[in-house]
């Protein structure tokens, strides 16, 4: 199989990379968790720093014009990058976990007036979600009153459109799905999901996160009211992300962080609320962390949305048909061909030890739940070991992964 | 590699995992309780018969790594027919050993020794910890089976 990208000479530019774990060189496979950042990110924050740093809007000094100006560039090229046209907005949050808990709290707490969802509505969220996409729509259920409906996947871990019409009804107000579920590498069909629960009339909520390494979503082309994604996974900083959608459907979020900035005026009793993306912004964002980000879109293209694509995806083939010719190891989602993710579970062996063991190896696995317990629970596998592909990964990783996975069977068993 | 074979995946470690001692469930047990991992999922039932301030039997069930398993299996042999201060007494320095404030030679532990290479992997320690935390938690408890036992 040859490397679609030329991943060595990728690699030099992120220095993270560049290291030996015990005493081999590293094989960084755990990008669903975080990806690293290349060199033009950690710059760009970095020139951020140093030449404009000051909190933005209102400041009439120079900084503080170069650093508001920094931070909404930095939001029209992450707005650019998502497709988004005239109608979409993009608010920056911490990442996906926050931008998740914006909305499902936004949909059901009243804030100044009534909360959209109310006793007797139903939200359908999906079982492939992280808990980032169970957990706030569980209390926001329980806040309004709302019925939690689960959209199951079949043994195999895919999602079923029939399955979801059967649960669509009259009621139906929100519909949250993943665009690739982190514990099993399943791809779902999210465009014609997401498009299934518009059309009822739901909103809709698409956690993009491990989508945005490889397969970037387009918000133009889509049935999205809601967009949550995290930098630290596209090759950017941790600590900022960002919630990207449609306006009318922004608007309709109570802000969840309340406080400076995100307000028109305020009297001795009660706030107005500013317009968006203010509104929903509250305090001093982390306007590096945006920078980077937008650094980090900019690396994304200069390399190549498809290539970036079909490397990570040819990665993922490599590695599960390797581990599944391995006695007793099964690949979740062997079917999956749009993922950079392969998770697995290994007869006699647990996740635990198999991670420790490839460690030593200096290759960086994740191993557990993946935050998926009803997921995994449901599949009836436990916990697995998952490995995931960027673009700086290789071939030889891969290689090296199906054999250190073979050795640790070994001493295991 | 064989650096990690040999501290954490020793041959005894290996042997139990492969074939725990005392594993299933106990009849007539006087004192139980469950260790959860909620980051792997994983769970240790460990059951306890004490009888005059003796642990007359023991048993354990769940799932877990290699090193929980082994670990709990070591356990079970190391406690049984024991006092149940033993028992705390001998929890206290295997935690010890296993969180840097004690040497592995200075700890008498027995077989438990081998298991002493945890210590230098911080994000395993809880794994080999979490039978013991059951047992400590079976002993401090009431049983739920009979209550004939006066807290240790």
């Amino acid at each position: 199989m040859g490397d679609m990208l030329k991943p060595a000479a990728l690699a030099g530019r992120f220095p993270g990379l560049a290291q030996r774990v015990h005493d081999a060189p590293l094989a960084y496979l755990d990008n669903a968790a975080s990806t690293h950042m290349p060199r033009e990110v950690i710059d760009a924050m970095q020139a951020y720093e140093e030449r404009s740093r000051a909190n933005i809007h209102r400041g009439v000094h120079t900084l503080s014009q170069r650093s508001t100006d920094a931070f909404e560039q930095a939001r029209a090229r992450l707005k650019t990058f998502l497709g988004a046209d005239a109608s979409h907005e993009l608010v920056f949050t911490s990442g996906t976990t926050e931008s998740l808990n914006l909305v499902a709290h936004g949909l059901s707490d009243g804030g100044l007036g009534e909360a959209l969802l109310r006793p007797g509505d139903e939200i359908v969220v999906s079982l492939l979600e992280h808990h980032a996409n169970l957990v706030p729509w569980q209390l926001a259920a329980r806040r309004s009153g709302a019925r939690l409906l689960l959209l199951r996947p079949d043994a195999q871990g895919r999602l079923h459109a029939a399955d979801l019409a059967r649960l669509l009804g009259p009621r139906t107000r929100v519909f949250a799905l993943t665009a690739g579920a982190n514990a099993t590498g399943e791809r779902p069909p999210y465009e014609e999901l997401l498009a299934l629960a518009a059309e009822a009339g739901a909103l809709t909520v698409l956690d993009a996160a491990q989508a945005m390494s490889h397969e970037i979503p387009v918000l133009a082309q889509l049935s999205c009211d809601f967009l949550a994604f995290s930098g630290h996974k596209m090759y950017g900083p941790m600590g900022i992300g960002g919630l990207a959608g449609r306006r009318a459907a922004l608007e309709r979020l109570t802000p969840l962080r309340l406080g400076g900035d995100m307000v028109e005026s305020v009297s001795e009793t009660a706030p107005v609320f500013a317009g968006l993306p203010a509104r929903l912004e509250g305090g001093t964002p982390n306007v590096a962390g945006a920078v980077g980000l937008a650094a980090a879109a900019d690396f994304v293209d200069a390399v190549g949305r498809e290539r970036i694509d079909a490397h990570v995806r040819s990665l993922r083939a490599h590695a599960a048909a390797g581990l599944s010719a391995l006695d007793g190891i099964t690949v979740l989602s062997p079917h999956a061909e749009r993922s950079a993710i392969v998770s697995f579970v290994a007869r006699d062996a647990h996740p635990h030890d198999l991670g420790t063991l490839l460690d030593a190896h200096g290759i960086a696995v994740r191993t557990g739940h993946h935050c998926a317990q009803p997921l995994l629970d449901a599949l009836g596998t436990g916990p697995t070991t998952r490995a995931s592909f960027a673009v700086y990964n290789s071939h030889e990783e891969a290689e090296r992964l199906v054999d250190a996975v073979a050795s640790a069977l070994e001493i295991l068993r | 590699m064989n650096d990690v074979a040999d501290d954490l995946y020793q041959e005894v470690v290996l042997e139990h995992k492969r074939a725990p001692r005392h594993f299933g469930q106990l009849a007539e047990a006087t004192h139980e309780a469950q260790g959860r991992n909620p980051q792997c999922g994983d769970q240790v039932r460990v059951q306890l018969r004490v009888h005059d301030g003796k642990v007359e039997d023991i048993g354990f069930s769940g799932q877990g790594c290699a090193i929980c398993i082994a670990s709990t299996s070591l356990m079970t042999e190391a406690v049984l027919g024991r006092e149940t201060g033993t028992a705390c007494a001998l929890q206290q320095r295997f935690r010890d050993v296993l969180t840097g404030q004690v040497d592995p030679e200075e700890a008498s532990l027995g077989k438990l020794v081998s298991l002493a290479g945890v210590r230098r992997y911080p994000s395993r320690i809880k794994c080999a910890l979490l039978g013991w935390h059951a047992l400590m938690h079976a002993l401090q408890q009431q049983g739920e089976a009979t209550t004939e036992e006066p807290k240790p």
